[in-house]
């Protein structure tokens, strides 16, 4: 006990503690969807798990882009790469909540020398067509978590109802480590032979990506590769489920939702080049809502989604 | 007799639902109890972040036995019909009573309903209030069903009397009552028994938790003033915070903390607006400095270093906000010094509604339209004009964007920046307002003056593409608009033609539409002189006025006014609109007590775009309707009215020569003569200096004659002369009245 209330001492620490916390408390702890996205819960590991009867339990973290975020590598707190750290259980079981703060002991926080709230968040994302009720949890006044009980995912009614936790781990780790310039926190063990702070591990990279992003980007080409992704989901969608090659029911749900995750992002780079006008924006999530509501409809459908021939409409 | 103590213990409830909660739980247990016939001495209600309770004291131990009785069908009914009430009340036919009824015998079924234990009838009312609470959002948890604003952990429920307590039996969905809960979720978490609510709030308290919510507001609200005396300062006092943040904890610890010196010098709304929306910190004031320098934060914790990690945590989250809002704030400065031009100009790619243009063309509008104000409310048309052009120029900065509660407020700290005139800097600040029915009037002149403008502008514009409110759908608060129009023009007693707006207002529209082609097409034709009330062919003759206007002065393009127009056959333009204004103005009034009738009878007559002028009637009309000869004039000029339309209807011509007193026979119809003479004296000169008053008591004398005229006389003589003579009498009943309001809109 002692041990873990000692205070964690880098940027990797404080994640390889939540892995192990979580993975005690026997969640499957994933790595990284292999794919642009906006926040952890795009991972399929949440918004499609989220969907259907089937059990389910996973934590990890997400590197997250959100080109508008980006400051070049200046701001002490933004940048437009940054890491989530996601828990989803379905379904959400009755302790979730000390559950939760054990995880923020297991960091470091001493639950009887801070003020730890949970404050109403109301979660909704229009782009997946989800919204959930929770808080966004305060330590000390600062937002260290967002706690969302999902209601809907894709337009679908969620039953069981999945509990998330998604940690902004900059924002925490700078907490916890002590630090106000999140590029001066150690990223690895500060007496190691080759000391690395965060800014060291993504100032520069951030500067080549804010100027690609807000200047650069070639705005034509993100716009056909958006219809590109979103012809290509309708396409995967409107295949048989049966497959004439191995004889299978195979419901591309995945396949097709990666490709509503690709217009997700890509609709966020048109965004950062100040292309999409207040009114195409509406439209736009729109367009990708659609997308997330088709994939989520297919998951359904799908033996993880809680498909079974029985229960086949 | 027994008291009832129930806690509903779940995860963090919003702050702003709890008040409203704990009453609906007072509201729907109460009720249910009565209604089950469990009556009760006293009850009140409690919430906290994570509960709420509900203390019912002297509550009957049992609902009493009543005897229930139901009249049945007649004896020797058919069958069918004593079957089917048989089985309504679950009865057989020995069981029922004949008894005499006024048209022979009826069946009588007695029902003896025994009376039911207290723990019996709160286990169900309790289940249904839970299942059915009227949350503004309820949510589902884990694989229940179960409805609730978060997860439901545990339900407390304990019927107590000096022989002890008796947990109430109830399961709902697997949460079964019990008579333990627990305390403070980091400093007491354990579970406890309780007894009674006496015990339980005793407990409660010492496992640190402060049931009461205003206590926990009275709490806070005297730490946080002394601990700001003690050094000098002052907190500044929001109500609504108070209540957030006591709906925050449940053990309220206050501290006092420094804002960082650098961000001393922010406006203080934009550190007060930042603290509290992100914070929820309360603002401490120096009263030497008048400067904000400090703030409360309310912890939920007692630490063993007196809050004091919390406090630098708190310390820095704001400091990083505040360098935040620094950084917008001198950003913002260093255009607002040099003019603000990029704002404006920013302004031209934001959509105000796609078939309305840019803002900055709604901007335009609105400048053209505050110049055309300006000498009716006695502002400088030219500041009125400068004025517009930026008053909506803060939309573009940062800290608006940041910030949008300060839109406006920013807008006088950058024009003043700017240089402009200090009027220029409030007319930016004023000009949203009266935001809504107790918001502060503008009274400034150019505020006016603009404040008008943006108003008329968005509802003339929304008008102008038929985008109207229906029923509940409001979206662009129109309503809300035309309120403000109704107040800035009674509170500051402008005499303005609102016809005469609304036809500036529709200019730029009409202008626009009629830029590109030089002529309009039929459509549009149609399409003006719907929006105008208009008939098309009167906007052909409007057109063909521009069309050689323009052509003499030989430029096309050149502004012009309806009101360079004769519009003198164009009677009714937009009277659509104008009637909208009239229902607003008619819900502003019932509030102060004047008969939405009353109003219509003066809407009718001429001038009532003029609100002031309206109004001014509506009031001399109300009073004079309170009194009693008021009251009855109505009845005489009613039933003088309906003899008239009847005769006139029947004869198929119009009474409207003079009367002549000579064909007069009694002394009540030569009285009538003579009233009305006199009222005719008095009322004319009165409406001509619109001194309503004077001319509604003139008018209320009538009121005698006129009963004693209906009283001595049969109008429809058989002399055709004295007949006609009558009628026409009557007909001028009709004109004096008619010429001070319609009383034929008055009800009753």
């Amino acid at each position: 006990m002692a041990e873990k209330l000692q205070k964690p001492r880098s940027f990797q620490e404080i994640i390889m503690r939540l892995q192990s916390y979580w993975a005690a408390q026997g969640c499957a702890v994933l790595q990284p969807y292999d794919m642009e996205v906006g926040a952890g819960t795009f991972h399929p590991a949440t918004t499609l798990r989220a969907l259907g009867s089937t059990p389910w339990s996973a934590a990890y973290v997400q590197p997250s882009r959100r080109p508008t975020d980006g400051r070049y590598g200046d701001s002490p707190n933004r940048w437009q790469h940054y890491y989530q750290y996601q828990v989803i259980i379905k379904p959400s079981p009755p302790d979730l909540q000390a559950l939760y703060l054990g995880s923020l002991e297991a960091i470091g926080i001493d639950m009887k020398m801070h003020d730890i709230r949970f404050v109403e968040d109301d979660w909704e994302s229009p782009t997946l067509g989800a919204w959930g009720l929770g808080w966004e949890v305060w330590c000390d006044g600062m937002e260290v978590s967002q706690f969302t009980y999902f209601q809907q995912v894709g337009g679908h009614d969620c039953k069981p109802v999945s509990g998330e936790l998604t940690y902004g781990l900059e924002r925490l780790a700078m907490y916890v480590l002590g630090f106000d310039d999140g590029n001066e926190m150690p990223f690895n063990d500060p007496d190691a032979p080759i000391p690395l702070t965060y800014g060291d591990v993504f100032r520069e990279a951030e500067a080549q990506y804010a100027r690609w992003n807000f200047d650069v980007a070639d705005t034509d080409t993100l716009l056909q590769h958006f219809k590109d992704a979103e012809a290509e989901c309708a396409r995967i969608l409107a295949q048989p489920a049966d497959d004439p090659k191995t004889g299978r029911r195979i419901v591309m749900a995945q396949p097709a939702y990666d490709q509503a995750i690709k217009a997700s992002h890509l609709f966020n780079l048109l965004d950062a080049r100040g292309v999409i006008s207040v009114t195409e924006r509406q439209a736009y999530i729109g367009r990708v809502r659609t997308l997330a509501v088709a994939c989520a409809d297919a998951f359904v459908q799908t033996k993880a989604g809680g498909y079974t021939p029985e229960n086949a409409a | 007799m027994p008291d009832l103590l129930i806690e509903l213990f779940s995860e963090e409830i919003p702050a702003r639902m709890q008040g409203k909660a704990a009453a609906d739980l007072k509201k729907l247990v109460t009720d249910g109890l009565v209604e089950a016939g469990l009556t009760y001495a006293s009850a009140g209600a409690f919430s906290t972040p994570r509960r709420l309770a509900l203390s019912v004291e002297g509550v009957l131990a049992a609902s009493p036995a009543v005897k229930e009785e139901r009249k049945g069908p007649k004896v020797g009914a058919p069958e069918q019909a004593l079957a089917g009430f048989l089985r309504s009340t679950g009865l057989t036919q020995d069981q029922l009573e004949a008894r005499d009824d006024k048209k022979g015998q009826v069946w009588f079924a007695v029902i003896d309903k025994p009376g039911r234990p207290a723990a019996e009838i709160v286990a169900e009312v309790l289940e249904q209030t839970v299942r059915s609470f009227p949350w503004p959002k309820s949510m589902r948890w884990g694989d229940g069903t179960l409805r609730w604003v978060r997860p439901l952990h545990s339900i407390l429920c304990i019927l107590s009397d000096e022989a002890g307590a008796e947990v109430v039996p109830l399961d709902i969905d697997g949460i079964k009552a019990g008579d333990t809960t627990h305390g403070h979720r980091f400093m007491a978490p354990d579970a406890f028994s309780v007894t009674s609510f006496d015990d339980y709030a005793a407990k409660l308290k010492r496992a640190k938790v402060v049931l009461d919510a205003s206590e926990r507001a009275d709490h806070i609200w005297a730490e946080a003033t002394n601990q700001a005396f003690a050094q000098g300062m002052e907190v500044v006092e929001d109500r609504g915070l108070l209540a957030e943040v006591a709906g925050l904890v449940e053990w309220p610890v206050v501290l006092l903390g420094k804002i960082e010196e650098q961000f001393l010098d922010l406006p203080p709304e934009v550190l007060k607006t930042s603290m509290k929306e992100h914070q929820k910190f309360f603002s401490v004031k120096n009263p030497k400095t008048g400067r904000i320098e400090q703030y409360v934060t309310v912890a939920n914790i007692e630490t063993a270093d007196q809050g004091a990690t919390i406090l630098a945590g708190n310390g820095r989250v704001l400091s990083a906000r505040l360098a935040d809002a620094k950084f917008f704030w001198e950003n913002d400065l260093r255009v607002a010094k040099a003019g603000m031009q990029p704002w404006i100009d920013a302004l031209e790619n934001v959509t105000f509604h796609n078939k309305l243009g840019s803002q900055k063309e709604r901007i335009e509008r609105i400048a053209a339209l505050a110049r055309e104000i300006a000498p009716a409310v006695g502002a400088d048309p030219d500041l009125a004009e400068q004025a517009a052009r930026v008053a909506k120029a803060d939309l573009s900065s940062e800290m608006v964007y940041e910030f949008p509660e300060l839109q406006g407020l920013m807008g006088r700290y950058y024009s003043d920046a700017a240089g402009l005139p200090a009027e220029v800097g409030a007319a930016c600040e004023e000009h949203y307002s009266p935001l809504g029915p107790s918001d502060d009037v503008p009274t400034a002149p150019v505020s006016v003056a603009v404040a008008l403008a943006d108003k008329v502008d968005l509802l003339a514009s929304f008008w102008w593409i038929d985008e109207k409110p229906t029923g509940s759908k409001d979206p662009f608060a129109l309503r809300r608009g035309a309120l403000g129009i109704v107040r800035l023009l009674l509170d500051n007693s402008l005499s303005v033609s609102l016809s005469d707006l609304i036809l500036d207002a529709y200019m730029p529209h009409y202008h626009k539409m009629n830029h590109e082609e030089e002529r309009l097409v039929d459509a549009d034709r149609e399409m003006v002189a719907e929006h105008l009330g208009i008939t098309s062919s009167d906007v052909t003759s409007i057109e063909n006025q521009i069309y050689e206007k323009k052509k003499e002065s030989g430029e096309l393009k050149s502004s012009f006014s309806f009101k360079d127009i004769d519009l003198s056959d164009v009677s009714h333009p937009s009277a659509d609109l104008l009637s909208f204004f009239h229902d607003r103005l008619k819900v502003f009034l019932k509030d102060k007590g004047i008969r939405h009738d009353i109003i219509d009878a003066c809407i009718a007559m001429e001038g009532s775009d003029d609100l002031n002028l309206l109004v001014k009637r509506a009031e001399a009309l109300s009073e004079a309707l309170k009194t009693d000869d008021g009251e009855n004039l109505i009845q005489g000029f009613k039933r003088a009215n309906n003899i008239l339309s009847a005769e006139e209807a029947k004869d198929g011509v119009s009474y409207e020569l003079d009367p002549d007193p000579k064909f007069a026979e009694s002394d009540e119809e030569k009285a009538l003569f003579a009233a009305l003479d006199e009222a005719e004296t008095a009322i004319k000169p009165a409406m001509d200096a619109e001194d309503f008053s004077t001319a509604m008591a003139a008018m209320a004398k009538l009121r005698g004659p006129i009963d004693a005229f209906f009283e001595a006389t049969q109008v429809n003589s058989d002399n055709q002369i004295v007949r006609r003579n009558r009628l026409c009498l009557l007909h001028r009943i009709r004109t004096i009245c008619g010429g001070v309001a319609d009383l034929t809109k008055i009800e009753g």
